[in-house]
């Protein structure tokens, strides 16, 4: 089970970001998550939200975007459980470009994306070890 | 052994030609300054008298013509003569700014065409072939600057003009077309539909290709040269110093002659106007030596070229030039080493990139910079900042490799780099803010 990443990329230029948030929420839409990462020349955005296609038109005018599937799941309560799903990932030889965390205040819980370079085997593993990831639809209503 | 359309003159010594530019410079300048006030006053604001030039050693003294002063003086401002003894004017395709018009006397145009004349004869040609011209006829110079050369030698004149390849190929094979005088790029074009119509390259009688008036590499020579079973020279000349056959290739291939008896060629620091020492890259300047109606002295073609006048086995003696390499008010000078944007764009368009791009130099610890902002393709586009980076080392190493110096690439968002409603402005050089 995957979800859906929206990627954009965007000028280091004072007020573009702003631009995009703002586009996003006009067209109420809602960011679960965020991570940014930069360079001296560029930044790309990546969102989680409550409606990607929606989001996307929004982005169109202002910046180039491509959606991705990354992978979301929910952490337990207990120490030491992101490094749990770390050990289980890189037993089964998946690498992990990329990864960032948000919270849901809603139902106070706490998740990672975990952007991987073969899904298909990260999912595979990751529901044999009964880690519970999150769907399309459990995002947008969280 | 080589023919010459004028062996006394084309394969004079170096004492000889000079003897006659010396002679013809001290005449020049005394007729261009008693007839056309638009440089006499351009001398006397530079406080230089005809009596000031007294061989080609001093036409470093006088001042420089550009397109721009063409322009101010469209049309009549630099004519050398009354326009009862002018019999003709040829003009450029004007593609930017204002046409140019350049206006001929009947000498002029005698004095053109043997320079055509002696181009085709470098080629091979003699009064047994059978010339076909293909340059376009009528204002454009190309047709009837080879037209007439073709005239002179005493071939067989096939003056098509340009276009209409089906009865190009109808007449060069009818009648045994031996040499072949266009554009290169048509020329490729006629040697394709020749191929596409059956033909080999053995069957047609084609010897050689006279061809110019545009750039062109030694990757296309070959390959025309072997799409047509010909061997192709190549043809210098501008409409503001008469036409083609300023230079012309002889059998060596290793850059056009200056027909040095009627233009005095000069290199310059296209940013200081200072002369360069022969062998050095820079700005082409001609000064004409016995034009009436046009007499441009010191025009600068803002061509970049280098001269030689190392002794070349054809037997002529006068100098060459290389193939242009770019436009001067292009150039940038980058840590010693001269930068063309077109090189640029070149490897960027190879690469998959757009053409929308923005070179900044600058000038940091007393070393130059050079820094391109590409604009990234949405199809390129990766979440990953490890992809984008190494698409721009990627691009970073096809520059280093065409221009020599290694450049800063930053791949940007589409639309981000600055457009502009004109011409666009490519280069941004903060060096020029510093000095
Ligand atoms: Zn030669």
């Amino acid at each position: 089970m995957s979800v859906k990443q929206l990627t954009a990329f965007i000028e280091n230029r004072p007020g573009k970001l702003r631009d995009m948030v703002e586009a996003i929420s006009k067209a109420d839409v809602n960011i679960r998550a965020m991570s940014i990462a930069d360079t001296k020349d560029f930044g790309i955005l990546r969102i989680i939200v409550s409606d990607t296609e929606k989001a996307k038109a929004a982005l169109a005018e202002i910046c180039v975007t491509s959606v991705i599937e990354v992978i979301a799941v929910k952490m337990s309560d207990k120490a030491g459980s992101l490094a749990d799903i770390l050990d289980v990932l890189d037993k089964a030889k998946v690498n992990i470009e990329y990864m960032y965390a948000f919270t849901a205040p809603a139902n106070n819980g706490a998740y990672v994306v975990i952007r991987v370079n073969d899904n298909k085997s990260a999912e595979k593993v990751l529901r044999e070890n009964s880690i519970e990831m999150l769907s399309d639809s459990e995002i947008q209503n969280l | 052994m080589s023919n010459y359309y004028q062996p006394e003159i084309e394969t004079a010594s170096r004492e000889k030609i000079l003897e006659i530019q010396n002679e013809k410079i001290v005449k020049q300048v005394r007729h261009v300054y008693d007839n056309v006030k638009y440089y006499r006053d351009l001398m006397d604001s530079k406080g230089v008298k005809p009596e000031d030039i007294k061989s080609v050693d001093d036409i470093k003294k006088l001042p420089f013509l550009s397109k721009e002063d063409l322009r101010i003086a469209y049309p009549y401002g630099l004519l050398g003569t009354d326009l009862k003894n002018c019999v003709r004017i040829q003009s450029t395709s004007g593609t930017t700014g204002r046409r140019v018009v350049a206006f001929y006397t009947q000498k002029d145009i005698d004095i053109w065409e043997e320079c055509c004349a002696r181009a085709i004869v470098a080629a091979g040609g003699t009064n047994e072939d059978v010339c076909q011209v293909c340059y376009g006829y009528g204002l454009f110079t190309g047709g009837p600057g080879l037209n007439g050369g073709s005239h002179k030698v005493g071939c067989l004149t096939l003056p098509m003009s340009s276009g209409n390849t089906e009865r190009q190929i109808q007449f060069m094979m009818d009648l045994g077309a031996t040499i072949l005088c266009c554009t290169p790029s048509y020329a490729a074009y006629i040697g394709e539909s020749l191929a596409e119509a059956g033909y080999k390259p053995e069957d047609n009688k084609l010897k050689a290709g006279i061809f110019g008036a545009e750039p062109w590499t030694e990757e296309m020579r070959l390959s025309i040269e072997k799409s047509l079973g010909i061997k192709a020279y190549d043809i210098y000349g501008l409409t503001e110093t008469s036409g083609p056959g300023v230079s012309f290739e002889c059998e060596e291939q290793t850059g056009m002659h200056i027909n040095e008896d009627h233009f005095y060629a000069e290199i310059i620091d296209p940013d200081t106007g200072e002369v360069l020492p022969e062998g050095e890259k820079g700005e082409l300047v001609f000064t004409s030596l016995d034009k009436e109606a046009f007499p441009l002295l010191r025009y600068r073609t803002r061509d970049i070229c280098v001269l030689t006048r190392k002794k070349c086995s054809c037997g002529r003696t006068h100098v060459k030039m290389s193939k242009p390499m770019g436009r001067s008010d292009d150039m940038m000078i980058i840590r010693g080493v001269n930068v063309f944007p077109s090189q640029i764009e070149a490897v960027l368009l190879k690469e998959g990139y757009p053409p929308n791009y923005q070179i900044i130099v600058d000038r940091v610890n007393n070393s130059d910079t050079l820094d391109i902002n590409v604009e990234l393709p949405p199809e390129r586009f990766s979440d990953k900042v490890s992809d984008i980076q190494a698409k721009e080392k990627s691009l970073e190493s096809a520059l280093r490799t065409m221009l020599g110096i290694g450049p800063k690439v930053h791949l940007m968002p589409p639309h981000s780099v600055e457009r502009s409603e004109g011409k666009a402005k490519r280069v941004i050089d903060h060096r020029k803010l510093h000095d």
